[in-house]
């Protein structure tokens, strides 16, 4: 899962304190495992860094300073072109899909799109293994069904949240 | 925007309405000889209903369909009969056979509507029963076989016309997995082998995985993801 | 078990009956129509025998004229009662003229007091023709004051056209047969009912014809949606009902449309017993006070009709094995068997056969084995047709498309296919064996009466006394008469009493007289004596005819009033003439032939007037235009029309009747057979889309099932003409009437059979259509 892509898609709805990317990442996404404020801090710096987002002022005022970033053109592009590649099949990928759509639905992107973009490139990897199942023996099958039936139930994970599209969007704007 | 080149079928823009609810609302398509292409999407998507109008079964409301240069809408419902005799076939779900008649006048059924004489239909019939793997069942009726044999029996009846697009609504929903695989390995074999284009409507991720690439039917709209990526 | 359940368990059945929807309901509704006309049906036939019972008692409290040679003297208690029957059209009219002799004479049965002269009670029927238009003619022949009805205990039928009329100086003219002297109405010696056999097998035929394919069209009715029933049974099995609460389910079912049935059975035999009062047949009708059927009967057929719907359900139950999943029928039904079958229509026609030729000797019909041999040939039908359909459909080799679909159905379930049309076989079988009885036996009475009817059509008997050239010229005035030959008649024996020969006498013109023989030259007051005519030996006339010899008419007979006994002697210059088919009745006429002025006076009131009429048949009411003339002649006038085309025209109602009885009952069995027809197609809609989608052609699958109900109706309907041809032509030998095949009756029964199925399969075409519409693909 990358935590720079998802702040930085927190950052397109408008500028925000570190301290608030932090709240809002452990609202929408920590359940169970909330950011360590020092993660944000150098996700952020290496974001600057990157040119993906700047600061775009510092609050002084009573406590420590605090910087305020927001995203730049090229950020925008980067979050876009994350949201468009479909992650690698691979186990346990629900976490960072389910980041995806959430962040896709809070910047007003198509959702839809990415579980689109997502079975197609689970089916690319089932195309692959069924053809090698059809061409192997008895052993590569079962290996091959193994495989199968673990990209098909995030398929059906996908068609499941497709299907919720509408009420995780209500859910979210909440 | 122009069909893709060397495309067999395709369609554009097409919009189908029953009633109130709107089935397709300018749904895209196109396949090549040969391909094998799968529509997926959830119940109620507009998934068989984009089929049908392809397979020239229902008339879109507005929109053309293409096969092999000739626009579908346009032919009278006769022609288009005539068109799914000689040159399409349908593998459904079920209640395809007829019971009253045995398997192999099931297969050479689709033969002797388009005037073959029912010796040379039950012979050609018998040839794809054979590499089905069916070929036991000729003297059987529909009643007295397995799911899974007479899902064979039904793909062996929807290629003994060498069809050059054959249709599929969910072909193997009805079976177990086992039984489900086979009939799709016949299925695509027998396609490729005769360079048959193949619509292959399915919600079933493995089975669609026998395809060479999906479209996806949302809300009767489609996503050619091919084009896409 | 205890009687609660069995209770619950019916009562579950009877609510499906009515909780299937549209369906349920139509199949209800017409199983009780089916079972409401079986059971009208039964109960009219129950009460058949009583109304004919109670007829034949009315007529015989009322009969008069009762033939006494010996007529009794007058007194206090004395009636004089003349019959004066009349025409009018086609009809009958009972007619009396009644003179009470003293203050006790007896009244006649529904008649409260004496008409007077002039005056006349009359029945309901008859004083509705007089008062109405058409009936103008006959009031002129009638035209006393109608002073009251006759009431219904003096009549045989609300049809019935009868009159009492006043009447005076009747009792000089006392002769038996015609007019009497009574002194109580009644029959002396009611004899036993002597019912005219052949009219008796009509009505047993009739109703037993009507009854059959209604009891077939119920058997098949209680089987109506048999799949979804199975459905629901299965169901019920599994949530957890024994096999045997679902069989008394399923009779629950059967047992709701039977009850049901019972009560629509009573309301149409309360209608048609309404209804029954205002028909006529062969000029028979009926009070519908009359068609009472007799408790006993009335509750058997309350009870034994539900109980045969439940063993019926039961018995197609009986092969089928209801499991919770589904309903197994118990393995491939075994071949059936011909022998059986083949027995029941010849144990039948073994029954009939014993009756052969009974109806001409006038015996009486075996009422149960008429029945029982009718029922059996015509269950045949429904026992064989099953089996032809099956040997038939196996060999049946594939065609087009649409055949062999149709076939390879048909070789799958012939069963099914046979039982839709069992009841359209067996009631086409049966209304045509009753329509060559019905055109048979009338056949034979037309030919009866068939005679040269060229000359003259119709003939007036004029009382004695009645001068015949003032009649003739009256006659001649007539609209619509075209030639007159009057003759007066009468009867000359050797011996003034109880004379040992005798001859006719007929006194005419000379053109009148060429008419009836042929004479050699006729000038007026010329006598001739015919020779070899048929009625007379010759040697009879030889001696007869002797000139000089004395012979008297109107002679008298021992036991007998004394006649006019006028003397009349052969004339020397008599003349010979040959005989010469006469003007009526087919015979010639023998005897002594006079003209006018050879006649003396004192033979006139010895002679009857006899007219014949040539009359202009395109005049309307020719007929009634002359009754009227010749009652104005002569009050006790009668007069017998010889043209018989009646007949016919009769038949043709009855054929009518028929017809709509037929087509009635046809319909039912239509609707039935269109019911389940749609049932079978909508269970078959997801396969006819497919079969659409693959690019089967409408026509195909139209004339699949066109075929697939032609097939079997195409053998129901042979095999019911041969049974109908062979039933008919025993019917007509039992009467001893010769055989005769009424083709048209046939072809048309056959035709109404056929296009009922053409309007079932025209009628499940439209539903066939929308069914065959892609959306029947849409499994989502």
């Amino acid at each position: 899962m990358s935590i720079g892509h998802t702040l930085l898609g927190l950052l397109e709805s408008g500028p925000r304190h570190g301290y608030d990317l932090k709240r809002a990442f452990d609202e929408k996404f920590g359940h169970d495992r909330p950011l360590h404020y020092g993660q944000v801090y150098s996700t952020m710096s290496r974001l600057l860094k990157n040119g993906l987002v700047v600061v775009d002022g510092i609050e002084t005022g009573g406590g420590p300073e605090r910087k305020r970033y927001a995203i730049t053109d090229a950020g925008i592009t980067d979050v876009q072109r994350w949201l468009a590649t479909p992650e690698k099949p691979e186990p346990y990928l629900q976490s960072t899909l389910y980041t995806k759509v959430v962040l896709a639905l809070l910047t007003h992107r198509d959702a839809a799109d990415v579980l689109d973009t997502q079975r197609s490139e689970h089916l690319r990897s089932m195309r692959i293994l069924t053809d090698r199942k059809r061409k192997g023996d008895l052993a590569d099958q079962l290996i091959c069904d193994h495989a199968l039936f673990h990209l098909e139930a995030d398929l059906r994970w996908l068609e499941l949240t497709a299907a919720r599209l509408d009420k995780l969007r209500e859910a979210v704007a909440r | 925007m122009t069909p893709p080149a060397g495309s067999l079928l395709s369609a554009e823009h097409l919009r189908k309405a029953y009633g109130p609810t709107l089935a397709l609302d300018g749904a895209e398509f196109s396949i090549h000889p040969g391909e094998v292409v799968a529509v997926m999407g959830p119940s109620g998507s507009g998934k068989s209903t984009l089929l049908h109008c392809l397979a020239g079964i229902v008339t879109p409301d507005s929109g053309t369909i293409l096969y092999a240069g000739r626009e579908l809408s346009a032919m009278s419902d006769a022609e288009r009969s005539a068109l799914r005799r000689s040159d399409f076939g349908f593998v459904f779900q079920f209640g395809q056979l007829v019971p009253e008649l045995t398997c192999v006048e099931n297969v050479a059924l689709p033969l002797r509507l388009n005037g073959t004489s029912r010796k040379e239909a039950e012979r050609a019939a018998l040839g794809w029963m054979e590499r089905l793997e069916v070929d036991d069942l000729r003297k059987k009726r529909p009643g007295e076989v397995s799911g899974g044999q007479g899902q064979r029996v039904a793909v062996a009846r929807s290629l003994v016309t060498d069809p050059r697009v054959l249709f599929a609504d969910e072909p193997t929903g009805a079976l177990d997995s086992l039984n489900g695989e086979r009939v799709m390995e016949l299925l695509t074999d027998a396609a490729r082998s005769t360079n048959a284009a193949v619509v292959l409507v399915t919600h079933e991720a493995r089975v669609a995985a026998y395809s060479d690439r999906e479209i996806v039917v949302r809300d009767g709209r489609s996503r050619d993801m091919e084009r896409v990526v | 078990m205890s009687v609660r359940q069995w209770a619950a368990d019916l009562g579950l059945g009877i609510r499906f009956a009515f909780t299937g929807g549209r369906e349920g309901w139509t199949r209800a509704l017409l199983t009780a129509v089916g079972v409401g006309l079986g059971v009208a049906l039964l109960l009219l036939t129950t009460a058949i025998p009583n109304a004919l019972d109670v007829r034949h008692e009315r007529e015989a409290a009322r009969s008069d004229i009762t033939f006494a040679l010996d007529p009794m003297p007058k007194a206090k208690d004395t009636l004089v009662i003349a019959r004066v029957d009349a025409y009018f059209r086609d009809d009958d009219v009972r007619g009396r003229a009644m003179e009470p002799e003293g203050p006790r004479a007896p009244l006649p049965p529904g008649v409260e007091k004496f008409p007077a002269v002039g005056e006349m009670v009359v029945s309901p029927a008859l004083k509705e023709l007089l008062e109405s238009d058409s009936g103008a003619l006959l009031r002129e022949r009638l035209p006393d004051r109608i002073i009251g009805t006759i009431a219904e205990e003096g009549l045989i039928g609300s049809a019935e056209l009868a009159f009492y009329r006043g009447g005076e100086g009747l009792a000089e003219k006392i002769t038996p047969g015609r007019i009497e002297r009574i002194d109580r109405f009644g029959d002396p010696q009611p004899g036993e009912e002597q019912s005219d056999p052949v009219l008796l097998l009509l009505v047993l035929v009739v109703f037993v014809v009507l009854l059959m394919p209604v009891a077939v069209f119920i058997a098949a009715a209680v089987r109506f949606g048999g799949e979804r029933r199975d459905r629901r049974l299965a169901a019920l099995r599994l949530v957890g009902s024994d096999s045997r609460m679902t069989r008394r389910i399923a009779a629950g079912e059967a047992l709701a449309g039977a009850v049901l049935g019972l009560v629509f059975g009573a309301g149409f035999f309360m209608v048609g017993r309404q209804l029954a009062g205002n028909a006529e047949v062969y000029r028979i009708s009926v009070f519908p006070s009359y068609l009472n059927p007799s408790p006993l009967l009335a509750l058997l057929v309350a009870v034994a009709v539900p109980a045969a719907a439940v063993l019926v359900t039961l018995f197609a139950l009986r092969g089928v094995v209801i499991e919770p999943l589904g309903v197994v029928r118990a393995g491939r039904p075994p071949r059936r068997r011909l022998w059986w079958r083949l027995l029941l229509p010849l144990a039948g026609l073994a029954m009939l056969y014993p009756m052969i030729g009974d109806g001409r000797e006038n015996g009486d019909f075996n009422q149960y084995l008429v029945t029982g041999g009718v029922v059996l040939l015509l269950v045949g039908v429904t026992a064989l047709l099953p089996w032809i359909v099956e040997r038939v459909v196996a060999r049946l080799g594939s065609g087009s498309v649409a055949w062999q679909l149709a076939v390879r159905r048909l070789q799958m379930s012939s069963g099914t296919a046979a039982r839709m049309v069992n009841g359209i076989a067996v009631a086409v079988a049966g209304a045509i064996a009753l329509q060559m009885l019905f055109a048979g036996v009338d056949d034979d009475y037309t030919k009866s009466t068939g005679q040269d009817v060229s000359r003259a059509q119709m003939e007036a008997t004029l009382s004695s006394g009645v001068p015949m050239a003032a009649a003739a010229e009256k006659f001649r005035d007539t609209e619509g008469v075209k030639a007159v030959y009057a003759f007066s008649e009468g009867y000359l024996g050797d011996r003034a009493q109880e004379p040992e020969h005798g001859t006719t006498i007929t006194v005419g013109d000379c053109a009148s007289l060429r008419e009836i023989a042929g004479l050699p030259s006729c000038a007026d007051g010329d006598v001739f004596a015919v020779h070899g005519a048929e009625w007379d030996t010759g040697e009879d006339m030889t001696k007869l005819a002797a000139p000089g010899r004395k012979l008297y008419a109107d002679p008298s007979y021992e036991g007998g009033p004394k006649r006019h006994e006028v003397p009349w002697t052969v004339p020397q210059d008599i003349k010979a003439a040959k005989p010469r088919e006469g003007l009526a009745a087919g015979t010639d006429r023998g005897g002594f032939l006079i003209t006018p002025k050879a006649v003396p006076d004192a033979l006139a009131p010895a002679l009857d007037g006899h007219a014949y009429l040539k009359l202009d048949r395109s005049v309307p009411d020719v007929q009634d235009l002359v009754r009227n003339t010749a009652s104005a002649i002569d009050p006790l006038a009668s007069t017998v029309t010889w043209a018989e085309t009646e007949r016919a025209e009769r038949f043709d109602a009855i054929r009518t009747g028929l017809f709509v009885g037929a087509a009635c009952v046809l319909a039912l069995i239509g609707a039935s057979l269109l019911v389940s027809q749609l049932e079978q197609l909508r269970e078959r809609k997801k396969l006819l889309s497919a079969l659409v989608a693959f690019g089967t052609r409408r026509r195909t699958l139209s004339l699949s099932v066109l075929w697939q109900t032609a097939i079997p109706i195409v053998l129901g309907l042979l095999l019911a003409s041969a049974v109908g041809l062979t039933l008919g032509t025993v019917l007509l030998k039992m009467t001893g009437t010769p055989v005769r095949v009424d083709w048209v009756g046939v072809l048309s029964m056959t035709g109404i059979g056929a296009a009922v199925v053409l309007a079932v399969t025209l009628c499940s075409l439209p539903p066939l259509l929308r069914l065959m519409r892609p959306e029947g693909l849409r499994t989502e």
